[in-house]
Parts: C-alpha cells; structure tokens; sequence
C-alpha cells in the first residue's frame, strides 16, 4: 500500500469535508430553528457560486466587492424565501414542507439556467493556487485554501451561536419555542434569522465549491452528500454536522480513489443506510421520544 | 352529500360509486377510453399512453405515501426493477407479456419490502432519505451489474407480441396499456375498501395509536411498501414495453419527485387525485413546449428557454399548490362539483 498517495487522497477528502461541514451547518441551523428540512441547501449553494460568477465575471467587480455583494444578496434571498414561502407553511405537515423546498431547488435551477445558461463555468480565480506541500504530501491550494476559510467560518458561527445574543435566542428557539417566546424572544424573527444566516453560509461555501469544482446548474448534487452528512450526524447537532462532515469527505475520497469514481455515492449512502439501521436519529441527533 | 341519494344498506354505503348518475359518467368516461385510438392522432395516442403509465405508478406512490404516510422518493428505482426485469425475460426466456408484467411488479414488490424493512424504525423524512439512499444503491446496481442489466448503455428489447399482434406502436400498447392501468386504478380504489386499506389509513393518521388499536405496524408497513412498489414495477415493465429500452439513466431521483409531485399536485390520498395529478404533470411540459412552438417566430431562441422554464415551472406548480391549494386539483374538483349541485342556490 503507497502511504504517501492515502495520505494525499485523505487530505483532500478532508478538505472537501471542511465544505461538507460548513454546508452541513447552514441545514442543521434551520432545522434547529424551524424544523424545517431543507433540501434547497444545494440549489441555495450553486445560487451563492453564480450570484459570484455574475458579480465578478459579469460585472467585472473585484472579487472583495462581489464577495460581499453576494453574501448580501444571499441574506436577501434567505430572508425571502423564509418569509414568503416558509412562514405560511408553519403548522403544516413537515412532509409538504420538505416537498416544498424540492419545488425551491427546482425553481432556483430554472432560475439559474434562464440566467447563466445550462453550461458549466469557471470561477475567476480567487484562491490561490500554488502548489503546497505538507512534507511529501502534495495538496491542492486550493482545497486547502477552501478548508481554511470553511474552517475560520465554522468557529466563528460557533463561537456567534454561543455568545452573540441572537445566537443565544436562536438556542432557545431550538430547544423550546414556546418558552422562548413567554421569554420575550421575537421567535418568529429568529426563524427570519436562521434563514438568512444558513443562506450566506450556504452562499460561502458554494463560492468555494465553485472555486474547486467549476460551477454549473447541477452542482445543487452537492446538496445530496450535505443530506447525508446531517443525517449520519444527527439533524439537530452542530457538532455532530462537522464531525459528519470530514467523515463524509473523507470516505467519499477514499471510495472514489480506490474503488473508482462510481462508487462515492454509493459508499456514503450506504454508511447512511447503516446509520439510520443502527442509529436512526444520527451519531449526535437528540432521540426524540414519541407520545401519545 | 348529494339530495335523493339516501343510502338503505351497508352495501351502497360503501359502494365506490353510489347514484346512477356517477356509473352513467363513468360510462361516458370509458367509452370515450374505447373511442379514443381510433380518432387521436399518433401523438395524442403516445401521450395518452405515457400519461397511463405515469397514473399508474403515481397511484402506486400514493398507497405508501397518501394513505399510509410513508413518504418514498425511490418509486422510479422501483419502477426500474419492474423495466429490468420485464426486459430481461422479454430478451431471454420469452416469456408472454403479461406473466412479465406480473414479474417485474412482483420483483419490485420484493426490491420496496426490502427498502421498507428501516421503516419500522425510521419515519417521516428519515425514511425519504432512506428512500433515496435506496434509489442511489439500485441507480449504482443498473450501472454495473453488466452481465444482467447491460451496464450503463442498457437493455434493448424486442416489441412484445400478445395474441398474435406485435405491439411496436402506441396504437397497439395503447390496448395493453390503458386496461392494464384503469384495473391498477380500480384495485386501488377498491383496496381503501377492505381491512388492509383501512389499516393503511389507521398508520397513516397516527402511527402509534394504530399500533395501540391492534394492527401490526411492521406487516402492513412492508405490505404497504411491496403494494405500491408493485404498482411501480408494472407502470415500469409497460414503461419497457413503451420505449424498449432501458438504461440506468431511465429513472432518475428526478423521476420520483416527479411522482411525489403528481400526487401533491393532484391531491395526496386521493384516488382521483393521482389520476389528475400524474395526467397533469406530463401534460404540462407539452404545453409549454406547444407555447414554445408558437412564440418561436416572435422570440427566436425560445426554443433555449424551454428546458429552465419547464424546471422552474414544475418548482412552481409544486410550491405553489402546497401554499394556495395543499388538497390539490382533487379539491378543486370537487369544488367544481359543487358548484353544478348547489348552482340554482348558491351563487
């Protein structure tokens, strides 16, 4: 077995696991906070990669300006969507919700495509890309570059969610509503947050997706390993999504290296199937106890 | 409730059809059926076929998912079991079609119990998930279990024969089709009439209280699952019979939110529902198409904009009925009904 190749392949699967992670955390952020399932998290990240591609290559922005105008267009979007298509749905079953924003992927696809065309693009060039190396290890800057950045990202939103005031009520949403609410806390505005807040998270990370990968209208596929990784890690844990994360990233790259391309999907989603077999609430989730 | 329709036993209270007026439509309604191959155009008859088969698969989903709650996003995997396996007799044992048909809903019966076998553990959108776990494992066996499936480039079959006649064209399928698909509807319809059915209902309102009430969640789970995946394995061996070829690309993850969209926009838990929802769905990429077709002298490249707007409309239908209309086009049917009995009355 050639050591230096599996530690090559593993650094990489890592660093694509930094943006397993970082996505994981926009999703379970709304599940927290709204219980709501959002399978748009895809479609929201490829969203976030060609409103950069439109500012930067289009407009020819610089890229600190279109960075920061697609974040702020993101936070629009997450609002939007919260309030125009989410809030009438709260109280209905969380199926329709769940279809629901299987309807928003495939309306923001058509959106896309109407826009940018159905061909792949490429990102102008906003990472660096010298080649770096951890001893012989070769690794892409910028994978690396994009784990740092996922990386810096993740403690900041923990570090917000435990001491900022807003990330203490959206806590306190999560884990109660209605004593939230007698607590004085404007619950429905912590829905709008959550919202905004997963959706420049989500907006982030498809910037450095695309910067990898290349953007085109399919890549919301990403969205299908981020289900994965919420759900091996436990859909209402923080924690439990980084963890997933780097394991989803890791076993994807692994899989893809020695069993062949084909093989990814499958290898995640059959740890999933173990998963929900053994563990159906998730390596970290909270086992809910039913009543009746 | 309908005036002058006073039931005087059990019998007629469950009737599927109860006032003579509803059977002479229903009359109307198949005849029209009968009428129909000789007068469509070969367009209209390939439609009509694909429209069959799509009510019957989405009929299938609505078993699990409108009348027992399960919601599933692997009925195209299913469906693809149903393809493979009637192609793969129809290529090598030649065995007649309708004993295939039955083959491939019974495989598929086995591939969905297997899928619902976490359901007893998992529910609500874990088991979605599952599904989809489900339909990526059965995508990646079609792709690579060569010496059976063919592999990625698929299986072509040869046209199936009943009675003599080779059924190569729709105006042929059509008569295998659309009586293999209105006897699915019919056996469903009837099934909400028996035990079983009811059991269904009982899950889906409340899972554990039916549990409470004496009904065993994990059989009539599994039987749930194995129903409407048989459903999926007929609609897809007609699927087979229909395009005669069958590749791993066939039934995509789109493929099965597709028929959770027929049934949301037709109307979950609703016989007429699936029927309206999965008629609907496939008719509507055609009439964009038709609009495509007429605007094209005016707006030159809209022939482009086809494909995103038909994505976009298909997320719109779907978000769009769950926020304005959550019962679907059944609802508004039956609101439309109404509207004829209460006319003189109620305006």
């Amino acid at each position: 077995m050639d050591w230096l190749f599996f530690f090559e392949i593993s650094l990489a699967g890592l660093g694509t696991g930094g943006l397993y992670a970082l996505t994981g955390l926009a999703f379970v952020l709304i599940y927290k906070a709204t219980r709501v399932v959002n399978l748009a998290i895809g479609e929201l990240l490829m969203l976030g990669a060609y409103l950069f591609f439109g500012f930067a290559a289009g407009l020819a922005l610089p890229h600190w300006m279109a960075i920061l105008l697609t974040l702020l267009l993101a936070a629009v979007v997450g609002g939007g969507v919260e309030r125009l298509l989410i809030r009438p749905m709260l109280g209905e079953s969380p199926i329709s919700v769940f279809m629901l924003t299987i309807g928003l992927g495939s309306i923001l696809i058509g959106v896309v495509e109407l826009i940018w065309g159905p061909n792949p693009q490429r990102l102008p060039e906003f990472l660096p890309t010298t080649p770096l190396f951890l001893g012989e290890a070769y690794l892409s800057s910028k994978i690396a570059a994009a784990f740092a950045a996922a990386a810096v990202m993740v403690v900041a939103f923990v570090l917000v969610f435990r001491f900022w005031r807003g990330g203490v009520a959206l806590r306190a949403t999560a884990s109660d509503q209605a004593a939230a609410y007698s607590m004085g806390i404007n619950v429905p505005q912590v829905f709008s947050l959550a919202w905004v807040v997963a959706c420049v998270i989500a907006a982030a990370a498809g910037m450095l997706v695309g910067a990898i990968g290349g953007i085109a209208p399919t890549m919301g596929v990403f969205g299908l390993s981020v289900l994965v990784v919420v759900i091996v890690g436990g859909l209402d844990s923080v924690f439990g999504a980084l963890v997933a994360g780097l394991l989803i990233g890791l076993l994807e790259a692994l899989a893809g290296a020695y069993l062949g391309g084909e093989y990814k999907l499958l290898a995640t989603f059959s740890l999933l199937v173990v998963v929900l077999m053994l563990r159906p609430y998730g390596l970290f989730g909270t086992h809910e106890i039913e009543r009746l | 409730m309908r005036i002058g329709a006073a039931k005087e036993s059990y019998a007629a209270d469950e009737a599927l059809f109860d006032t003579a007026v509803q059977w002479r439509w229903l009359f109307v309604f198949f005849a029209l059926l009968v009428i129909f191959p000789f007068i469509a155009t070969p367009y209209w008859l390939f439609m009509a076929c694909l429209v069959a088969i799509n009510v019957a698969s989405a009929t299938g989903l609505n078993i699990l998912t409108g009348y027992t709650g399960l919601v599933s996003l692997g009925q195209a995997a299913f469906m693809g079991v149903g393809a493979y396996t009637v192609a793969w007799l129809e290529i090598n044992l030649g065995t007649p079609v309708l004993l295939n048909l039955v083959a491939g809903g019974l495989m598929a019966g086995v591939a969905g119990m297997l899928v619902g076998v976490p359901s007893l553990r998992v529910k609500g959108l874990y088991l979605a998930i599952a599904t989809i776990a489900a339909s990526v494992i059965f995508h990646f066996i079609f792709a690579n279990w060569t010496s059976v499936t063919g592999g990625v480039s698929g299986l072509t079959m040869p046209p199936g024969t009943i009675l003599g006649v080779t059924l190569d064209e729709p105006r042929d399928l059509y008569w295998l089709i659309v009586p293999v698909t209105v006897l699915m509807v019919v056996g469903a319809a009837n099934l909400f009439r028996t035990r079983i059915g009811r059991a269904f209902i009982a899950i889906r309102d409340r899972d554990i209280s039916a549990e409470v009430l004496g009904i065993r969640l994990l059989r009539f789970k599994l039987l749930s699952f194995a129903l409407s995946s048989f459903y999926a394995g007929v609609a897809g061996g007609l699927w087979a019979y229909f395009f005669r070829v069958v590749t791993p690309e066939s039934f995509p993850l789109l493929m099965s939110i597709f028929f959770l969209a027929a049934i949301i926009v037709g109307g979950m838990g609703s016989i007429l529902g699936a029927i309206l929802g999965a008629a609907f769905m496939t008719m509507v990429p055609e009439v964009l198409k038709m609009v495509v077709n007429w605007l094209s002298p005016w707006l030159p490249d809209a022939v482009a904009l086809l494909s995103p707007v038909r994505v976009m409309v298909f997320g719109a239908l779907i978000v769009g009925f769950l926020l304005f209309e959550p019962q679907g086009l059944a609802e508004m049917w039956r609101r439309l009904r109404r509207q004829f009995h209460l006319w003189p009355f109620r305006t």
